[in-house]
């Protein structure tokens, strides 16, 4: 069957999907965005977390017939989708910081070629990337070490901050609760949320530090 | 394999009619592990995401009609007053992933014995509303559960509403597993004060072939409250009331040894999670409710 729905602002189609095939499988081996990544396909590990018009979910048990007409975010469009929730809040300045490329700004969305594409090139860790602030509270915490269960952690901890700008242990500790890292113990994914939202709520430059912030 | 997407329930109901053998998916969080795993390959899939009635919930004067499609965290969001086991049972299941697709309908469609909905359901009181293009009938959820991953519905039949009894007095949910999240219940306890007409009711999953109630239990305890005036007078319960409560809601199992836990076990910690939960809610009831016994929220 074909599937067509919007993936990181734009329409994508998929053609000769198989009925009992999931979203993970769609954005993966259909359309090359391998960022959601493929562990447990039973909902556990949180691996595959993107937004399914808002909410995050499990791609691996979404059918790819159900998104259907709907709206995708994956870790690939988390950076174009942060900028343009802060255009949206009326924040210009801090979209400006985070979008290097000002043509793919608003509404527009990440091309499939720009999603495809995506390194982490420069010369350090995250420079000359636009990347979402929590990607980047992400790198500067250290809270990457294999990286596999990344992609899913950012797109649950981007929501969270989304929802909760000041969000207690407690409530970090629930919003990642279906995300497993096997690597760090979580202490330095905890830092980097925590980082994050005191970037983010801080200002609208989005670089103070927590120190900074009182 | 056919996926079949019917654009609303008359839809819905004609599709199930003309392939009874279809398998339902909405929150997709069974079903597409089924799929995931090869566990199962139907000849049609029946996605009920364009249905819109199975998304909403309507409150009334003595029920919630529950669409069996809401998903968990908007219950829990929204629902926390007038159906409080239920919601804090809500709260246990998966992640906040799980939570934002499965459904309670997909619980009871699903019938696992550890579905973390079925003993709220029991102990608040509850009828499925089923539906064919033969007719709609309401099943009471003690009769709705037939086996192991077995229920009352006919082939042609899907779950449309879950009509639950609102709550009246406090209720509690407990829940033993490994961790706060993505835990299948080792087992599970409900219970319900329903002070208006002076009854508790009590329910346990993950511990026999099917959740159930403990009717004996619930016997025991409306009969003690009752004959020792406690409604009345309000003073705190007997420790040998709830201990005996426990006996009688373990008694009352009937488990088996499997990955997640032995048989003793589960019955231990039934009865323990009894003798809590109807502590906390006969506290909260008498407005003296203190959390010295833990009842820490689950993620």
């Amino acid at each position: 069957m074909r599937v067509t729905f919007t993936v990181n602002g734009r329409r994508h189609e998929a053609d000769d999907v198989w009925e009992g095939e999931s979203l993970l499988y769609v954005l993966r081996e259909r359309m090359g965005l391998p960022g959601s990544k493929n562990a447990c396909e039973q909902g556990e590990c949180g691996s595959c977390t993107v937004r399914l018009d808002g909410l995050p979910v499990c791609a691996c048990l979404v059918a790819a017939g159900q998104v259907e007409g709907r709206d995708v975010v994956t870790v690939e469009g988390l950076a174009d989708y942060a900028a343009r929730r802060e255009e949206r809040a009326g924040n210009a300045e801090f979209a400006g910081s985070n979008a290097n490329d000002p043509a793919s700004g608003a509404g527009s969305g990440a091309s499939a070629a720009d999603e495809q594409r995506w390194t982490p090139k420069g010369a350090g860790p995250g420079s000359g990337t636009r990347l979402a602030p929590v990607q980047q509270a992400f790198i500067d915490a250290g809270a990457v070490q294999c990286g596999f269960c990344t992609p899913g952690l950012l797109v649950a901890a981007d929501e969270l901050i989304e929802r909760n700008a000041r969000p207690s242990d407690a409530d970090i500790r629930e919003a990642l609760s279906g995300n497993l890292c096997r690597c760090t113990g979580y202490e330095k994914i905890l830092d980097a949320v925590r980082l994050a939202a005191a970037r983010a709520d801080s200002g609208p430059a989005g670089s103070a530090e927590p120190e900074e912030a009182r | 394999m056919e996926f079949l997407r019917p654009a609303d329930w008359q839809e819905a109901l004609a599709a199930k009619a003309e392939h009874p053998a279809a398998v339902p998916i909405a929150g997709g969080t069974d079903v597409m592990v089924e799929l995931n795993f090869d566990h199962r390959r139907p000849g049609h899939l029946l996605d009920l995401n364009r249905v819109a009635e199975l998304h909403e919930w309507e409150v009334g004067e003595e029920y919630v009609r529950l669409g069996a499609s809401v998903p968990y965290a908007r219950i829990i969001e929204r629902l926390r007053a007038e159906l409080p086991g239920l919601a804090l049972a809500a709260h246990t299941v998966g992640s906040p992933q799980i939570r934002n697709r499965g459904s309670v309908g997909g619980n009871l469609g699903a019938a696992s014995p550890a579905g973390d909905s079925h003993p709220p359901l029991l102990a608040a009181g509850a009828e499925v509303e089923a539906e064919s293009v033969r007719g709609t009938r309401r099943i009471p959820v003690e009769d709705f559960y037939t086996g192991v991953k077995r229920n009352a519905l006919a082939d042609d039949e899907l779950i449309k509403w879950v009509h639950v009894r609102k709550a009246t007095g406090p209720q509690q949910f407990a829940k033993i597993g490994t961790r706060n999240a993505m835990v299948i219940a080792l087992c599970g306890f409900a219970v319900a004060l329903h002070p208006e007409d002076r009854t508790v009711q009590a329910a346990v999953g993950s511990a026999a072939p099917t959740p159930f109630r403990a009717y004996a239990a619930e016997e025991f305890v409306t009969a003690a409250l009752a004959d020792a005036g406690l409604w009345d007078s309000g003073a705190p319960l007997p420790e040998s009331l709830l201990r005996r409560f426990g006996e009688l809601c373990s008694g009352a199992c009937n488990p088996i040894d499997d990955v997640r836990g032995s048989a003793r076990y589960r019955r231990h910690a039934v009865g323990v999670m009894a003798r809590r939960t109807l502590g906390w809610v006969w506290d909260a009831h008498r407005g003296a409710h203190s959390d010295d016994e833990g009842g820490a929220q689950c993620a």
